[in-house]
């Protein structure tokens, strides 16, 4: 290693830097092209594409096994595709070792040098790249305010907390500035409190580096506070790329609306069709009428969802008068179960099928005497415009 | 709390391990005591002196055998921590390599395998290679025994360690090579240097293998003491085993002080 002069190294990183993000007209940062990943006979990424753009915060999100991790150890290097190719700034970087991508990975378990301080830790990938002691000392001082590390330089991984810990990790990662900085759920090891503020932080930083962030995560909550896009993954493939609000509110199928956040799901047969209106044959609420711009062509058998919070629920139902030209869906059932939340309460009603509807009501007023208790036989309603058709 | 451990030890506990612990030791620390005696007569007390160490001193057939054997533990420990590392770094990092399993089981037949076996066909080898018989063959000798303890220490070391740091390493522009020597190669340096400890020990003592494979004029300590006390017992032998039994305390207590240092670090690099 000592061989290698030091200006070899940098000269070889700033070209890496440079090709990788020489702009190539309206191309994406980084382009996924069709790329899959086997582990023997298990298919851990399928076919996947996707492209990410420059300055983005993306979070891929699925349960565990889905290959969202593959997916990311491949754009660090760490697996080859066995098919497609991952282009960043335009350029081919599946032949190209860890060592010279221009991307940085910050590990779920940190992966932080035990035998190595802090300030050690963090300049450890600017040795490497040949930076000049005096720019190294001063790139690390500004890493280590960045992430609020002032005074623990000398310490060693082992002798900090898990929250320092990350802090340790995340300045490594980010200390040779990378082009795109990928993290593998990096959050999970904290407790609840440190992990809301340190999501504040992290998109804080995104924004302020003006950096490619792209996580891991199984954490909804998580990926929908950080992300301005996300990709839910399953069994290898993307099922749908938005932005959080379109992925709550129109989710591409009955599995993604179950898997982000909670839905009231029912199955039926498309009657009929007016405009924008759907009127939709349901085995457990009746019919059901949707609004849906989408022409379903050929797809009758599909589903009806409702986040729980848009379905109101009172004694005698809407008032006459509430509905203007739109049809309001009735539901009527008796309540089973009340869960007071704080923020909300959840009513669980059993309808007359015998089908469960739950209702997310937020307590906007501290003294409430209007409440429902079980047992009581109520009526929940919901507007058109709040279902989501669901095919598949 | 130290009292009341003690205190719940039943007395029948007490005797079991006075009694083991003396099976064990008493016969050296006799030979410790008696290597003190002034008297010539090995079984008589004559008074403290330290008359036979400085008789061994001058003993220079003595002098030289422990000189050979010193020469051989170092030479043979250095060799076979190089081999075995390398072998336990190819079993540990090269998962998906054909025969691992076979390997790995095979290493740990020199483990089991009578002495005067592996001797035997250590001398076999020798005689049908037509080599010299003397300081290397015994060195080499030492070098096959040995290699499989340095492999199963550094082994159980490298695979504890998290295969993240070597990633992560590699991530921030090592290559390869590079991650081995800057990550792994100093968290692993403890079980090294214990591995290290631990074959120099084995070879200093051996007696068999090195009887097998040495030939005239190069009698490594253990085989010098083993023909003179065949001779009689002089109370010189006594000084001898004494300073050699020093030593390997020396070296044992280092060595698993070291192999401490090394697990109690794996710990702290384990995820959280």
């Amino acid at each position: 290693m000592s061989g290698q002069s030091p200006e070899i190294d940098t000269a070889k990183i700033n070209t890496a830097v440079a090709q990788a993000t020489a702009p190539a007209n309206d191309t994406p940062l980084l382009r996924v092209e069709s790329v899959s990943k086997k582990f023997g006979d298990f298919r851990a990424v399928d076919r996947l594409s996707l492209d990410i753009n420059a300055g983005e915060f993306f979070a891929l999100l699925g349960p565990s096994g889905c290959g969202k991790t593959t997916l990311l150890r491949m754009l660090a290097g760490f697996e080859t595709p066995d098919e497609g190719r991952i282009l960043l700034g335009g350029r081919d970087i599946a032949p190209v070792l860890p060592h010279e991508r221009p991307v940085n990975m910050m590990f779920q378990n940190y992966a932080l040098f035990p035998h190595l301080s802090v300030r050690d830790n963090i300049a450890f990938g600017l040795k490497r790249a040949g930076m000049a002691r005096a720019a190294i000392d001063t790139r690390v001082g500004e890493m280590v305010a960045l992430v609020k590390l002032d005074g623990l330089e000398k310490r060693r991984p082992d002798q900090l907390s898990g929250g320092q810990k990350q802090r340790v990790a995340l300045a490594r990662s980010l200390a040779r500035r990378p082009k795109v900085l990928l993290l593998d759920e990096p959050l999970a090891a904290l407790d609840k409190k440190l992990r809301e503020s340190t999501q504040l932080e992290l998109m804080e930083l995104q924004r302020r580096l003006g950096m490619t962030f792209i996580v891991v995560t199984h954490d909804q909550e998580e990926a929908m506070t950080m992300a301005n896009r996300i990709g839910v993954m399953d069994a290898g493939r993307l099922e749908q790329v938005a932005t959080p609000r379109d992925l709550y509110e129109a989710p591409a199928s009955r599995w993604i609306a179950q898997f982000v956040g909670d839905v009231n799901l029912f199955d039926g047969e498309v009657a009929s069709r007016e405009h924008h209106h759907l009127t939709i044959a349901t085995r457990d609420g009746g019919s059901i009428v949707v609004a849906e711009p989408r022409d379903l062509v050929g797809n009758t058998v599909v589903s009806v969802g409702i986040r729980p919070e848009k379905v109101k629920v009172s004694r005698r139902g809407p008032a006459s008068d509430a509905g203007t030209s739109q049809a309001i869906n009735r539901l009527e059932g008796v309540v089973t179960d009340v869960s007071y939340l704080g923020g909300s309460t959840v009513y669980k009603l059993k309808l007359d099928s015998g089908a469960v509807v739950r209702s997310s009501i937020a307590n906007t007023a501290r003294l409430d005497i209007d409440t429902l208790s079980a047992g009581q036989r109520v009526v929940a309603w919901f507007t058109p415009d709040d279902c989501v058709v669901l095919e598949k | 709390m130290m009292a009341r451990r003690i205190g719940r030890m039943s007395p029948f506990n007490i005797t079991a391990l006075a009694l083991g612990m003396a099976f064990l030791y008493l016969p050296i620390v006799i030979l410790v005591i008696y290597s003190f005696n002034a008297s010539r007569l090995v079984t008589v007390w004559g008074g403290w002196s330290l008359r036979w160490y400085h008789e061994s001193f001058n003993d220079r057939a003595m002098l030289d055998a422990a000189w050979m054997s010193l020469r051989v533990a170092a030479v043979s420990a250095t060799i076979a921590t190089l081999l075995g590392t390398l072998a336990a770094v190819g079993l540990v990092r090269g998962e998906r390599f054909r025969g691992r399993t076979l390997f790995s089981g095979m290493l740990y037949a020199p483990l089991v395998m009578p002495e005067v076996i592996s001797g035997l066909s250590l001398l076999l080898l020798f005689v049908a290679l037509n080599a010299e018989r003397g300081f290397w063959t015994v060195t080499i000798a030492h070098t096959t025994l040995t290699m499989c303890f340095v492999t199963v220490v550094v082994q159980s070391r490298l695979a504890s360690l998290d295969r993240s740091l070597e990633e992560a390493a590699m991530d921030l522009g090592c290559d390869p090579v590079q991650a081995f020597v800057r990550v792994t190669l100093p968290l692993i340096l403890p079980a090294i240097a214990a591995s290290w400890m631990l074959a120099f020990t084995l070879s200093l003592d051996d007696v068999v293998i090195a009887s097998f494979t040495t030939g005239p004029g190069s009698a490594t300590l253990p085989i010098r003491i083993y023909s003179e006390v065949r001779l009689g017992v002089k109370p010189e032998i006594n000084a001898i085993c004494t300073i050699v039994i020093a030593l390997i305390a020396v070296l044992i207590v280092i060595a698993s002080l070291a192999s401490n240092l090394s697990s109690s670090e794996a710990k702290s690099a384990a995820p959280l």
